[in-house]
């Protein structure tokens, strides 16, 4: 029977069905981090149980982490109670850590994909929605909730409905200045922060296949912003060449058997989708968001739509019909598990190299991880940040959830690069639009929000 | 068969009236509050932002400062619990008192974290949720039924049966997680894994 790529990853790991038509599902590997884990090695200790298997966890520090000053002792208390505990969780259950100053350390989503853990075919689970980035790779990634990280520890297993399966398809090329952030946030304005709630996405079409592997996150990355239990794309040449000689991945023999198995992983011709939809990449330009969820987002040239949230519109300083050309801003933030990347901080390098930063606004680069933050050092992105007034911070989850010591103050507004504009979310009171590296890095030097197409010709 | 969850069966309740969609569990339990490392003692701090002002005063007017509205039944817009996974947002819930949360659409996760720490969602149409929030704002001591075994929430002059999952349906009833199941289950996950592909492509050993 034919199927789709969903369908057959999601099938090929489940262990049994039960009645009622829930489906234990095997797990291939876990990311746990210092916030959402803490309770489930609590409750571990309070049933007497083990880890299943040590080598299907890997573990890191990344919500809570300062970006400056790695090497000192973390200053707020509960952050450092929070790492501190994560540190001796692994211990005592023998689990790898990637903790603060380690040469692997990075967000959870930017370290598994570079370090070769993540790999087509898989099931992936983490307790973070943006798990749904792992899926670039042709997973079946996806956040769960911290009950559930304690049942992958003790059995490596969730018990689960299957979601049905949606289809986006996005045929032709893109234009100047319109990159993979712009493509997610497009689909997301289409279908609203409900849209693709209890559905498995599948990105297809040539958009996607001629996208990089790191444009492939990013797009993956914010597939919940839907509300889709996560988002896939099919592995070609693209994710093998990507995958090829890191560290974590199969090698000599296995590999071979590796690649074959990648191969069979595509949907199927005649397969089914219980959804689909279809976009022409003609119609897509660089976008940022007005309001306070993701799916408030406008071409960048266009004006505020007549809507019914007006709470959102107070919240954000903003009018209905007027278009945020020229607003100022005060901050920007260039990071997170949306763009973090090097090709993210290449993009952004390429653009302001000779230029300068506007007076008024501060500007954050924070790399993903400490492999992404010694590759910009090595070609020099450092440089052109800091000669462009930029401020290069050591890696984490930054100020894209006002959890750590960056935060952007209330009322003003940051145009950043994360994934997420909710109320409050980069700290109280604060004013997110979202937006591309390219955008925010133009934003950057003119100290407004600007097109950058007007740059790029 | 370690640690049971509270048990549910029968909730009769007055109920919260929260009319807003797309409700993310940032607004349910600020990131700033996650740095716990217990489940305990969230539900001071839910909806943190929309209960107290920047200076930690009460917002006299917002549903949950306001002694008018009392009850274990959240009734909420559609798309509750959007956003992140962060289960603090059930426990925050929880510990708050809630122990039904109603609304015409719920967010994967969330519902899915609901479920796992004894909080029932019921999912009533569009209808049906804005003859609720009527009937609250005519009275707020409106009473309301949600019977897990029938599966029927009822009140405010609606009367529904709502779907839930059997299986977990039973987790509630007993007061069971799905670790006691899992665990009841280990061997044939470890029959299970010994032949699984990736497993075996992934064994530097063989």
């Amino acid at each position: 029977m034919a199927k789709t790529l969903f369908d057959k990853i999601w099938d090929q790991h489940v262990v049994k069905s039960i009645p009622g038509g829930r489906q234990i599902l095997f797990i291939d590997h876990q990311f746990i981090h210092e916030v959402t884990s803490p309770q489930a090695f609590e409750g571990l200790r309070r049933r007497g149980l083990g880890v299943y298997d040590t080598n299907k966890i890997t573990a890191t520090a990344d919500h809570n982490v300062p970006t400056v000053n790695q090497h000192l002792p973390i200053v707020e208390p509960l952050s450092k109670k929070q790492v501190d505990t994560l540190e001796n969780n692994c211990q005592q259950f023998n689990l790898p850590l990637f903790g603060l100053g380690h040469e692997k350390q990075g967000i959870v989503h930017v370290i598994g994909p570079e370090q070769g853990i993540t790999q087509p075919g898989m099931t992936i689970v983490c307790g973070d929605s943006h798990t749904s980035t792992h899926g670039a790779f042709g997973c079946v990634a996806f956040g769960i909730g911290t009950s559930q990280v304690e049942q992958v520890l003790a059995s490596q297993c969730l018990v689960l409905q299957k979601p049905k399966r949606m289809r986006i398809t996005v045929e032709g090329k893109l234009s100047k200045g319109t990159t993979a952030k712009d493509v997610i946030l497009y689909i997301i304005s289409q279908l609203g922060t409900g849209g693709a709630t209890g559905y498995f996405v599948e990105y297809a079409g040539s958009v996607f296949t001629n996208m990089s592997m790191e444009e492939r996150m990013t797009v993956c990355n914010m597939s919940i912003e839907m509300g889709a239990r996560g988002g896939l794309i099919a592995p070609d040449e693209t994710t093998i060449d990507y995958l090829r000689g890191r560290p974590n991945v199969p090698k000599g023999k296995q590999w071979v058997q590796a690649v074959e198995y990648y191969k069979t992983l595509f949907s199927d011709q005649a397969a089914q989708f219980d959804l689909e939809y279809s976009y022409d990449a003609q119609n897509i330009t660089p976008r940022i968001t007005y309001g306070t969820n993701p799916g408030m987002g406008i071409g960048i040239d266009e004006a505020i739509p007549m809507i019914d949230n007006l709470k959102a519109l107070k919240y954000m300083g903003l009018e209905q019909g007027e278009t945020l050309i020229g607003k100022e801003i005060q901050y920007v933030f260039i990071g997170s598990c949306t763009n973090s990347r090097i090709e993210d901080l290449r993009s952004v390098a390429s653009f302001v190299q000779g230029k300068k930063k506007a007076d008024h606004v501060n500007v954050w680069v924070v790399p993903g991880s400490k492999k992404v933050e010694t590759q910009a050092v090595s070609e020099g992105l450092d440089q052109i940040f800091l000669n462009a007034g930029f401020e290069f911070r050591a890696p984490g989850c930054s100020a894209c959830l006002g959890m750590n010591e960056d935060k952007i103050p209330a009322g003003k507004y940051c145009v950043s690069t994360s994934n997420r504009n909710f109320e409050g979310r980069q700290g109280k009171g604060s004013r997110t639009i979202l937006a591309s590296p390219m955008t925010a890095a133009a934003c950057a030097i003119e100290g407004k929000i600007v097109d950058v197409r007007k740059w790029l010709n | 068969m370690v640690e049971l969850m509270e048990k549910i069966s029968v909730i009769r309740s007055a109920a919260v009236p929260f009319p807003y969609e797309n409700i993310d569990t940032d607004q349910i339990i600020p990131a700033r509050f996650l740095k716990a490392t217990d489940r305990l003692g969230f539900g001071k701090n839910l909806f943190r932002d929309w209960r107290y002002d920047k200076s930690g005063n009460t917002i006299k007017d917002f549903v949950l400062n306001n002694s008018v509205y009392s009850g274990s039944v959240l009734i909420a817009g559609k798309n509750f619990g959007c956003g992140s996974s962060r289960e603090h947002a059930a426990w925050a819930l929880f510990d708050y008192g809630f122990r039904v949360v109603v609304s015409s659409f719920f967010a994967d996760i969330f519902r899915a974290n609901a479920l796992n720490n004894g909080i029932v969602p019921v999912v009533i149409n569009e209808n049906q949720l804005h003859q609720c929030f009527e009937s609250i704002e005519k009275d707020p001591n409106t009473s309301f039924v949600m019977d897990l075994t029938k599966q029927q929430f009822s009140g405010g002059g609606i009367d529904v049966d709502f779907e839930i999952d059997p299986y977990k349906k039973e987790c509630l009833l007993n007061g069971l997680d799905d670790i006691d199941f899992l665990l009841q289950h280990i061997d044939e996950i470890k029959a299970f894994e010994k032949e699984h592909l990736v497993h075996k492509l992934n064994q530097t050993d063989v």
